[in-house]
């Protein structure tokens, strides 16, 4: 996957537009950026070429010393959250620098990462989809089961990334080439076609999709 | 939210005129025909009116030929090029399904005027 630029945002949640053609297309509302750029990785320094960015305000007496130092050095207040976007290469950019829903146009494609919603110990029904058993026909016990999860001496163990019940959810959760409906600057809006991980106000990371 | 309801509001047509479940109203609605714009005109009773801010939406029923057509059109589609109210139902319902029972005469709805001068 390519390594693009990106921004953080908030989930605001979802309605429906008409399209230059009349047609109707859900959106989702983000409130994405203005994001700091906190701190600039390069090949020399660290490694790889990467941006720190930052995005949201908090209490400053809910940063701890260290933090402080850290983010004193962009000087654009104290940040909720912060990612990095590792880069091929880095242009022009400067600590302290903000990227802006500018960087999107509309009609562009994204990839947008978020947290999707937590929904706890789910059985395999909810989990995967699957079938379940019989409500009657001398089902006992087994209505919501999965059934079978292999086979006996051969190969006499359960095959790995059996889908089985589990954690469901509250996962990092990417949906790619979405397209961007709409960007507005004065107000650090975007409104992407479609769904978006995670619950709203729940924080996301937009990345161009190439 | 209030981001979200400006959004909607800028999407919001304000000369909709108000009508509501039996009016019988003529929509006129640009079709384009490959590079060609033309109006077509739907005209029938409004069968139900779905509130909402862009997904506002409501029914027309008419009969064609003998066939029931019912049309759903998005209260605020810029497809519609105007709506025009031919008169108002006089109903006791604000869903009227019953329609889809009735042919004829017992099809027929009261409009305002015509319980007044009765």
């Amino acid at each position: 996957m390519a390594r693009t630029l990106g921004i953080l945002g908030r989930k605001l949640g979802m309605t429906r537009v008409f399209a230059d053609d009349g047609s109707i297309v859900p959106v989702t509302v983000v409130e994405a950026g203005p994001c700091p750029i906190t701190q600039i990785k390069t090949a020399e320094k660290e490694g790889y070429n990467a941006l720190q960015i930052g995005y949201g305000s908090i209490a400053e007496r809910k940063v701890n010393k260290p933090m402080k130092g850290h983010l004193d050095k962009a000087g654009k207040g104290y940040l909720r959250a912060l990612r990095e976007l590792p880069l091929d290469s880095l242009g022009e950019y400067a600590v302290g620098q903000d990227l802006t829903v500018d960087i999107f146009a509309a009609g562009e494609k994204v990839k947008v990462s978020g947290t999707s919603k937590g929904k706890g110990f789910a059985g395999v029904m909810k989990r995967w989809h699957f079938s379940g058993m019989c409500s009657s026909h001398g089902a006992e016990k087994v209505h919501r089961s999965g059934g079978s999860i292999g086979n006996n001496t051969e190969p006499g163990k359960v095959i790995k990334g059996k889908k089985m019940a589990g954690q469901l959810g509250n996962r990092r959760v990417t949906v790619l080439n979405v397209e961007v409906m709409d960007v507005r600057p004065e107000e650090n809006i975007l409104l992407i076609k479609g769904q978006v991980p995670g619950p709203t106000n729940g924080l996301v990371l937009i990345r161009k999709s190439k | 939210m209030n981001v979200i309801h400006q959004i909607e509001r800028e999407q919001l047509r304000m000369d909709m005129p108000a009508f509501k479940a039996g009016d019988t109203v003529k929509v006129h609605l640009r079709i384009i025909e490959g590079e060609k714009e033309r109006i077509q005109v739907f005209q029938g009773v409004v069968m139900r009116v779905r509130r909402g801010a862009t997904s506002s939406t409501f029914t027309v029923r008419k009969i064609s030929e003998g066939v029931g057509v019912e049309r759903i059109f998005p209260m605020h589609s810029p497809f519609i090029e105007r709506v025009e109210v031919v008169s108002e139902g006089q109903v006791n319902r604000s869903r009227l399904y019953y329609l889809r029972n009735l042919k004829g005469k017992a099809a027929r709805i009261k409009t305002k005027t015509q319980q007044f001068s009765a």
